[in-house]
């Protein structure tokens, strides 16, 4: 430590006298360079007046009175500065250990989430993209394919987002988790999860979810929804885009709520569209992105793969609203493509 | 974007103004006023949304939690003066089933 503070004495030193004989400016740069080096090193504001006196008074020799004892006032000043910026440090080492501890619980929160990416069998195509706005998200999704072959997927949403919305995240996939696989029919599915949500949620948080499975032997899409946010079915033979319309209240509200279920018959190249509200809450400006929008964008992607349609249709209404999402955002389309 | 609020009070009915948004940042500001009327037994808790653009589901959250509120303590709620974009939100989320709600603009009485 002694020789490190010598050895700033005499950088310092050089530097100032330097610049007293030149008063130039590369002296004033190499000074700016100097104080991130303190700051690095944590040296207080006072210290580093203390040790401007030090040299000053070495290199003239003779330094007033006046001036002298002036420097205890601008050092009195200066402990206030130096006690700000102490609290300034620690507080970003606390934010420091808040992040990592943030993305310990991220990367906790991607477990819960499908691991293997999407497959395509028994007939269908499925793509999916889900983007939290911040690091963790409040919008929940799952696919899985059951022992009939039958492929279940679901988008779930949770009020708000950030941390309180993923805490309640988890609690839609547990509840789905415990349920028999015999009880994966959509409205049952749907009053299971509502039980569970109702007894755990907080007074002003609520859940909107679909769910649905595509049955390949058949070609039908059975599904029910929670207050969610429509989806989009689009016909392949007229090439438009219907409302997934769904009648059901959102989930945690009443604990007797039942959900009515709905078939759709899917013929080949049609598209079932998933999406959670941070899709349809696109804002750019003071406007909302129109449903309509959206279907334009997944019409313009077609001929691409399912998976490639989500990726960029996040990516175009990305960019549309300046790269900065406001809500978690979560789209997923299946397709029949045998 | 701010909420307005103005609260009239009468004799076991309440009625709240409001002007703006309820969403993430405003939520909290009305619940501050709304629920404690809703805590209120026989209450008659009206909140006028006639000057309302915009709700998101944070705000939703607070009709939700009010709601819950008066099936506690014997007080009702009503919404009146809903616009498009805010009635479909209740639409969507199968609210309109459960609360009791008053759409367009609310004559003056």
């Amino acid at each position: 430590m002694k020789q490190i503070e010598s050895s700033l004495y005499q950088i310092y030193k050089e530097m100032l006298s330097n610049y007293l004989e030149s008063k130039n400016e590369h002296t004033l740069y190499s000074a700016q360079q100097f104080s991130k080096e303190m700051i690095e090193q944590d040296m207080s504001p006072e210290d580093m007046i203390s040790l401007h006196l030090s040299v000053f008074r070495e290199i003239i020799q003779y330094v007033p009175d006046d001036v002298e004892d002036s420097f205890d006032v601008l050092l009195e000043v200066m402990v206030g500065y130096g006690l700000a910026h102490r609290e300034h440090q620690s507080l970003r080492d606390r934010q420091r250990e808040l992040e990592s501890e943030l993305n310990v619980a991220a990367q906790m929160q991607q477990s819960l989430l499908p691991s293997d990416p999407p497959s395509n069998e028994n007939g269908v195509e499925l793509g999916l993209i889900s983007v939290p706005a911040g690091k963790m998200s409040g919008d929940y999704y799952h696919y899985m394919t059951d022992d009939h072959g039958r492929l279940g997927v679901a988008v779930a949403d949770v009020i708000g987002k950030g941390v309180p919305a993923a805490l309640c995240m988890s609690m839609i996939k547990y509840a789905i988790d415990s349920l028999p696989e015999q009880r994966l029919q959509p409205g049952p599915l749907l009053e299971n999860v509502n039980r569970v949500v109702e007894q755990n949620i907080d007074n002003h948080m609520f859940i909107t979810m679909v769910y649905g499975f595509y049955d390949p032997d058949v070609h039908q899409f059975h599904y029910a929804g929670a207050g969610h946010e429509p989806g989009f079915f689009y016909r392949a033979k007229t090439d438009t885009f219907e409302d997934l319309k769904t009648k059901g209240l959102v989930l945690g509200l009443s604990k007797k709520t039942s959900y009515n279920e709905y078939v759709a018959e899917v013929e080949l190249n049609d598209m079932i569209v998933l999406l959670s509200d941070g899709v349809t809450e696109c804002r750019y400006g003071n406007d909302f992105i129109e449903r309509d929008q959206i279907t334009a964008l997944i019409r313009k992607y077609s001929h691409l793969t399912a998976q490639e349609i989500v990726e960029n249709v996040y990516r175009d209404l990305e960019r549309l609203q300046s790269f900065q999402l406001r809500d978690d955002f979560t789209l997923l389309i299946l397709r029949r493509n045998m | 974007m701010n909420l307005e609020l103005q609260v009239q009070e009468r004799e076991n009915e309440s009625t709240v103004f409001l002007q703006g948004e309820v969403d993430v940042y405003t939520a909290s500001t009305l619940k501050e006023s709304l629920l404690p009327l809703t805590e209120k037994q026989d209450e008659k808790v009206v909140v006028d949304l006639s000057e309302v653009d915009y709700i998101d589901s944070t705000g939703l959250g607070i009709f939700i939690g009010a709601l819950k509120s008066t099936d506690k303590h014997g007080s009702s709620l009503k919404l009146v003066g809903l616009n498009d974009r805010v009635s479909r939100l209740f639409d969507i989320t199968g609210l309109n089933e459960v609360m009791d709600i008053e759409e367009g603009k609310r004559e003056e009485a």
